[in-house]
């Protein structure tokens, strides 16, 4: 009986080690991916880089605190949008209650009205519209619609898991959303057409 | 989640079922709808397909890849074995 402790200890700490490197690995394999969406989220690549590095630091630490056969990549973007908060941004809050009364259509309205021709391409009508254009739209969306826009919309998350990553109720995840892709348009319009 | 008040456009309710669908959180009720007025309409369905191209466009134009090296900096993190 002495001598099983010890092997019992030892096969524990071997079972811990592996779950270590099996968690970091499949943490490492979702970087890609998580700074698709940790890029949008602040103004530069230097930021999104630091930004990251922290927040894989911290998951590391806090293995124990992820519950296995959970959604891994949902987990480590919490980790960094709690991080990227806490870098005091909270104080850039801008409120809700910003007049935008545009509508879904808006955008599609604005390029049909200004085309001198109808409108029967859908694709190029996008292509009035840059990358450069749409990366300015984008990072000009006040973070909390932006968040929102960036894990639903680059990040492909379901309603549910942005709610879980940026800890608002579900119907906050949509009425950001709605707004954020509104404001998203109406920037694009003053590009495109010159005019919100 | 969506008006259901029989009043409405329906041109205006298949707007507000715009995000919803294309995000694939509507019911199946509520889709069903929707595509039964977009089978039907040119206004909304033109609409419609503008939208999923521009997501599709912004999805595309706001990807910027990781740097290399940022993967060989995050891996120097793992706890040493």
């Amino acid at each position: 009986m002495s001598e099983a402790l010890p092997d019992t200890e030892a096969r524990r700490l071997a079972e811990d080690a592996r779950d270590r490197v099996r968690f970091e690995e499949d943490a490492l394999a979702l970087s890609d991916q998580v700074y698709r969406v940790a890029r949008r989220l602040v103004s530069s690549p230097e930021e999104a880089e630091d930004l990251m590095q922290e927040a894989y630091a911290r998951a590391f630490r806090s293995r124990r605190s992820f519950t296995p056969g959970t959604n891994l990549r949902a987990w480590l973007l919490r980790i960094l949008t709690n991080l990227n908060i806490d870098r005091g941004r909270r104080a850039q809050r801008t409120p809700d209650t910003q007049p935008l009364e545009e509508g879904d259509y808006f955008l599609y309205n604005k390029l049909e009205e200004t085309s001198a021709a109808p409108v029967t391409d859908e694709d190029r009508v996008v292509e009035r519209l840059s990358q450069d254009d749409v990366v300015s739209a984008l990072a000009a969306v006040p973070h909390d619609f932006r968040d929102v826009l960036v894990l639903v919309d680059i990040g492909e998350f379901s309603y549910q898991e942005a709610a879980q990553i940026v800890d608002v109720p579900i119907g906050t995840v949509m009425s950001r959303l709605h707004r954020g892709r509104r404001i998203l348009k109406s920037k694009l319009a003053e590009t495109a057409v010159g005019e919100a | 989640m969506i008006d259901t008040s029989s009043e409405i456009d329906p041109c205006a309710r298949c707007e507000e079922a715009l995000q919803p669908y294309l995000d694939r959180e509507l019911t199946k009720a509520e889709m069903a709808e929707a595509e039964r007025h977009l089978d039907s309409c040119t206004y909304c369905r033109r609409r419609y397909r503008f939208e999923e191209t521009l997501r599709r466009y912004v999805r595309q134009a706001a990807t910027e890849e990781m740097p290399p090296d940022l993967k060989q900096k995050l891996a120097a993190l793992r706890t040493p074995l």
